[in-house]
């Protein structure tokens, strides 16, 4: 009893050690973004290999998204003979929930686990205690960049997520349901607001894009540096991102769309 | 580390194709590009009940779409309901007497203003009142009606 207690302890305690450590570190890397900006290259490496890589998984799965939300959404709607609201629900759904949450599960699965694995193995190869032995700032050089490009790609795949999609949903509702082009567009632009829904959106966006990288590099920072410990840490990145963008965006949907 | 210029241009074209699904979304799919300018000008009128109509809702005079609601307040003195809306600027040829209700899109759909023109020669403009207001038709007054004044005959 006792020592399940001991245990319980334990564990509870390195975890708040794990997030303390993870907090002083985003810090850190917050401070190193001022050097990233006067050496706009390496973002720009960072940028294609964490977005650009993404890019075809994000738009063929907002094709499917969106097609799929518009065949299952014309199923309910034909029941209340409502069919021209499809493209409000097709818009609705994604610019708001489905854009940003599947893009950062996508984006935690493709680029987090790509980072983590990255980084770990630099820890695991020395290469980052190299880099701390010829006075290269490694948080500097290999965090602050992957950071920052992660938290410009998440919002540009998000927003590509939704337009995709937007399409998927008039390709399947206008080409093969038979709805009405005009009705499709015109009601989609009467309920959209841009302030309330596309805006809000791209907030999200940028949260998730925000704590998916900073799992994923601290994750990949802190990882044991075997082989078996940069694989958990991956493991780590993945799971961990997956709860916090869930978590988030029930907080972010209270806050933006709870009163409405 | 050296960049080769394929993979800068790649990052090009992925930020500006971010930028076109932006642009998408908040033209095509949003209401940015449609009576959300600054042009145009407020009126008001005042309603005994305005049902649910909601602030966004459509103004449209001979079913046209000529602008939106903008504010609905509540006036502690006269216990009306002022509902302030945006015309558009190019709709300045309204006559002053025209008079506004509150109808239902369909039978279950949202309400919105609709104007009828009246004759007078003078136009609305910005701050202009209109005095001729019929209220939301409210189903369960209706009902109400109806049931209290049917009740006497059949006995």
């Amino acid at each position: 009893m006792l020592d399940y207690l001991q245990r319980l302890g334990a564990t509870s305690l390195s975890m708040f050690e794990r997030l303390g450590r993870g907090s002083v570190f985003f810090v850190n890397v917050l401070l190193s973004i001022p050097s990233v900006v006067v050496r706009p290259r390496l973002l720009v490496a960072q940028v294609y290999s964490v977005g650009v890589l993404s890019f075809s998984l994000i738009i063929i799965s907002g094709l499917f998204v969106g097609m799929v939300l518009a065949l299952q959404g014309f199923y309910t709607l034909s029941d209340f003979g409502a069919e021209g609201m499809l493209g409000v629900m097709v818009a609705a759904s994604l610019v708001r929930e489905l854009g940003p949450v599947v893009t950062a599960l996508l984006f935690a699965g493709r680029a987090g686990s790509a980072l983590t694995a990255e980084i770990g193995l630099m820890k695991a190869t020395e290469q980052l205690s190299g880099m701390e032995m010829m006075a290269v700032d490694p948080v500097k050089r290999i965090m602050a960049p992957r950071f920052l490009a992660g938290l410009i790609s998440m919002p540009i795949l998000a927003t590509l997520f939704s337009a995709v999609g937007v399409l998927g949903g008039y390709f399947i509702g206008v080409g093969l349901l038979g709805i009405d082009e005009g009705g499709f567009w015109s009601q989609m632009q009467a309920k959209i607001d841009f302030d309330q829904d596309i805006i809000n959106g791209l907030i999200k966006s940028v949260v998730f894009g925000w704590v998916v990288t900073w799992i994923a590099i601290f994750e990949g920072y802190d990882a044991i540096p075997t082989s078996e410990g940069v694989g958990r840490a991956t493991t780590r990145t993945v799971v961990h991102s997956a709860f916090a963008i869930l978590l988030l965006d029930f907080i972010l949907t209270a806050l933006m769309f709870g009163d409405v | 580390m050296h960049i080769s210029r394929s993979i800068e241009i790649l990052v090009g074209f992925f930020v500006a194709i971010g930028f076109v699904a932006m642009f998408f979304l908040s033209m095509e799919v949003s209401n940015l590009s449609s009576a959300n300018g600054d042009g145009g000008y407020d009126i008001t009128a005042n309603f005994e009940n305005i049902g649910s109509l909601k602030v966004r809702a459509p103004v449209a005079m001979a079913g046209v779409n000529i602008g939106r609601v903008k504010a609905i307040e509540f006036d502690p003195e006269s216990f009306e309901a002022v509902v302030t809306m945006k015309i558009e600027a190019k709709y300045n040829q309204l006559p002053s007497d025209s008079n506004a209700s509150i109808l239902t899109a369909g039978l279950l759909g949202e309400q919105y203003v609709g104007l009828e023109p009246g004759g007078e020669e003078e136009v609305l403009a910005s701050g202009s009142e209109l005095e001729l207001t019929q209220s939301a038709l409210v189903l369960e007054q209706i009902i109400g009606q109806f049931l209290f004044s049917s009740d006497p005959e059949e006995e």
